[in-house]
């Protein structure tokens, strides 16, 4: 935009999203020779198994199951539609809550902690005030902002000691993980609000469709009668699956926190910290204050995420005998901000594509020998290919003046420069 | 008071051990986040021999002859094999961050990431189920250090140093307490020790002086990850009873804790590691614990809740930091890719 003229090849925008995709399509090529690997060493999957395996790994998305015959069958599915826009939503927005703190120059690995904090809070209200004498809808937007609450003042913890006691954000964050893992096992652990109605197992709580009710002058949760996410006639598009509102939501927070970077003072003072702390100071910003708000921010997203996906009404949370894990919500908020490249619009897609492969796991686990955890490595392999898509971004534009260089005498460039709005797309839906 | 030694050490040792890895990593001037992941996956891959060997039939005839020499030698293979592996796993990390100048916080949460999902993957398709456990018998068993090997009688006493110290102990302990202590002299006494941390302080002024700095940093980071994998396995061997489920519970980011609390020292490093490890056996098994030997489990009687105890650790960690991290000096090229051009 700041160039006239010049081609989209040579945008910075270009290169982050080619350098995105180019991850992708690396971090999902190295699942499908795992499992490839895999299949062919099993006698189990064979390498029949394998090649259905790979085939789900790119198209899990529109698969339909199997055919009388046993083979797989792909089509418009609007149940993994439906359900890929319900997971989406807690991951666009903790993927927000990682992006918002690296435009800071922070590294918010405590997304899980602040997520699950806002989880404990989130229930507590919601299942604790009952519909009967304030009106659901109130009820819901008390538990969505007591979350959003909670997440915040969780992420303040890190955020202050970074600032003032200048210790690594990073080990603060993991620190805070686990307390909060321990902290919410703790309050729940023999709370009324364990589910004792539907569920033989310990430890788990009502979904928050359940709400208190008299019964016969006694308080007891029954079914429907608490509150959950409007469906904004979503359920209708998707039948069969679990999308509510809470997509439109995130997208909306996804469109502010778009703003607040870009186009507030705020925004400019947060980005200034993370280019450099000590020149933001020169230049007469509060880096402490900035440091601590960024954490701030970004926990409170995490809350909405947690907020958003337990208020859905279908969700529930539980935890095991020994210890709460960190929920892997949190942690993939770090690959859903790092192949955005912490863009808050790039985060809609990213977000929707890593739930993709959410239900491309379910699908491997379902139809094949095969498990989810695949769908976990190519995660992985994304964020590490992404730790240097700095270095794939050098290479693209190296390549590029090469050619340039080539092609300087003869004529102008000659191969077409790739659409962005096609690329970015593409981010998010390639399948 | 002897369960509470023994059980602090079972803690403590791969505690301090992941936790010398961290210096290995940082001396050399790599932020080695992925502790965590490579414990787990060394974890993993220790199991693995153990059990492929098992069902492979190796070891079976020293078992039923109770050849415990053997034994410890099978546990010890077990041991180089979780180095090993752990060694080439973290040669993904000295890859990104040495040759593609990568984000090293980045690079490491990868591995921490990649290492318990491909662990599970794999567990998942071998065992059917979310754990790995040894094909026949148990750690305790197998591996465990009984007084009947040196001819005590099962109601012989072997004396407060002896029952504390060799009955129901793992030879791994004392294996990670030598390798720890030729490590630090090592890192402090030798040349290449010296290099290593000069790499980690001034990689310009090592450069200019004929040090390889690349290489520099993948030594620092493959003998990081060999400590960590071995780590990892003997946590599960001592802790877990020799069983892989893809996770450590955070037993890598509490090394890392220790690491900066010892302040980048292995002295430092071993006391902290004894305070962290007695916290963390106290959330393990605080209702077992009977401090002066009269019978009453104290820390049970108070009745505060276990999941108090559990976040203990965890909550110490962050306060000691709070209070030590004005001291606390790393080393100063830390994280910061080596670029040869730059002055």
């Amino acid at each position: 935009m700041r160039e006239k003229g010049s081609n989209l090849w040579e945008k910075d925008a270009t290169k982050s999203v080619t350098a995105s995709l180019i991850s992708i399509v690396i971090g999902m090529a190295v699942g499908a020779v795992i499992i490839l690997i895999v299949g062919i060493f099993n006698s189990n999957l064979g390498l029949k198994g394998a090649i259905e395996g790979i085939r789900l790994v790119f198209g899990g998305l529109f698969s339909t199951g199997r055919d009388s015959a046993g083979h797989l069958t792909f089509g418009f599915n609007p149940t993994n539609m439906g359900n890929m826009l319900f997971r989406a939503t807690p991951l666009i927005l903790t993927g927000l809550s990682v992006a918002v703190a690296f435009k800071t120059g922070l590294f918010n690995i405590g997304a899980p902690g602040q997520y699950l904090m806002s989880t404990a809070v989130t229930l507590m209200l919601a299942l604790g005030i009952s519909t009967d004498h304030v009106p659901a809808p109130l009820v819901w937007l008390i538990a969505f902002l007591g979350g959003i609450l909670a997440g915040a003042l969780w992420g303040c913890i890190p955020g202050l000691v970074k600032a003032f006691l200048n210790i690594n954000e990073v080990l603060a964050c993991i620190m805070t993980n686990w307390i909060a893992a321990n902290l919410v096992t703790w309050m729940f652990d023999g709370s009324q609000f364990r589910n004792l109605v539907e569920n033989t197992k310990s430890g788990y709580i009502y979904k928050t469709s359940f709400g208190l009710t008299q019964v016969d002058g006694v308080w007891t949760y029954v079914d429907g009668k608490g509150v959950q996410t409007a469906k904004m006639g979503l359920d209708k598009l998707f039948p069969n699956s679990q999308v509510n509102g809470g997509i439109l939501i995130a997208i909306v927070i996804a469109v502010l926190v778009y703003i607040l970077m870009t186009k507030t003072t705020l925004g400019y003072e947060l980005k200034a910290c993370g280019a450099n702390r000590h020149a933001a100071r020169y230049a007469g910003i509060a880096d402490k204050r900035n440091i601590v708000l960024s954490m701030a921010i970004a926990g409170a997203l995490s809350g909405a995420a947690a907020a958003l996906y337990y208020l859905s009404g279908n969700t529930e949370f539980y935890w095991t005998s020994a210890y709460q894990s960190l929920p892997a919500t949190g942690f993939n908020g770090i690959p859903v901000a790092l192949l955005a490249a912490s863009n808050p619009i790039a985060v809609i897609f990213t977000g929707c594509f890593m739930s993709m492969l959410d239900i491309v796991g379910l699908q491997m686990t379902n139809l094949t020998a095969y498990n989810e955890y695949i769908t976990d490595v190519i995660i992985a392999i994304i964020v590490y290919l992404s730790a240097f898509s700095l270095v794939i971004k050098l290479m693209l534009s190296g390549r590029r003046k090469h050619k340039v260089a080539a092609a300087a005498k003869p004529a102008a460039p000659t191969d077409p420069p790739p659409d962005t709005g096609a690329a970015e797309e593409k981010g998010g839906e390639q399948a | 008071m002897t369960f509470l030694i023994q059980q602090t050490l079972l803690y403590a040792v791969p505690l301090m051990i992941v936790a010398l890895a961290g210096v290995f990593a940082e001396r050399s001037g790599i932020i080695n986040l992925a502790l965590e992941g490579i414990m787990i996956f060394g974890a993993f891959s220790g199991v693995l021999f153990v059990n492929l060997s098992q069902k492979a039939g190796f070891f079976v005839d020293a078992k039923a002859a109770g050849d415990w020499v053997a034994l410890q030698g099978f546990m010890i293979l077990a041991m180089i094999v979780a180095a090993v592996l752990g060694a080439i796993f973290s040669l993904l990390l000295s890859f990104a961050s040495v040759n593609l100048k990568a984000d090293q916080t980045i690079g490491g949460t990868a591995l921490n990431l990649l290492a318990p999902a491909l662990v599970l993957f794999f567990i998942r398709l071998i065992a059917n189920q979310n754990t790995l456990q040894m094909a026949e018998g148990d750690a305790a068993s197998y591996f465990m250090i009984k007084k009947s090997f040196f001819g005590y009688g099962r109601s012989d006493e072997m004396g407060f140093l002896g029952s504390t110290f060799v009955d129901k102990t793992y030879l791994a302990t004392y294996i990670c307490i030598i390798l720890f202590v030729i490590l630090s002299i090592l890192l402090y006494k030798t040349r290449f020790g010296l290099r290593l941390r000069s790499c980690g302080e001034n990689p310009q002024a090592a450069d200019s002086l004929g040090i390889n700095v690349y290489k520099m940093r993948y030594a620092g980071t493959t003998i990081s990850g060999a400590l960590a994998g071995m780590g990892g396995f003997v946590y599960a061997l001592t802790t877990a009873n020799c069983a892989s489920t893809g996770d450590v519970a955070g037993f890598g980011f509490l090394a890392l804790a220790v690491m900066i609390f010892g302040n980048w020292k292995p002295l430092n490093i071993a006391g902290s590691a004894l305070i962290f490890g007695l916290f963390k056996c106290i959330a393990a098994s605080y209702t077992s614990i009977d401090i002066n030997g009269d019978g009453i489990f104290l820390l049970k009687e108070i009745g505060i809740s276990q999941h108090f105890y559990r976040m203990l650790p965890y909550l110490i960690t962050l306060v000691v930091l709070a209070f030590t991290s004005k001291k606390s000096r790393a080393p100063k090229a830390e994280g910061i890719p080596y670029d040869k051009g730059q002055r």
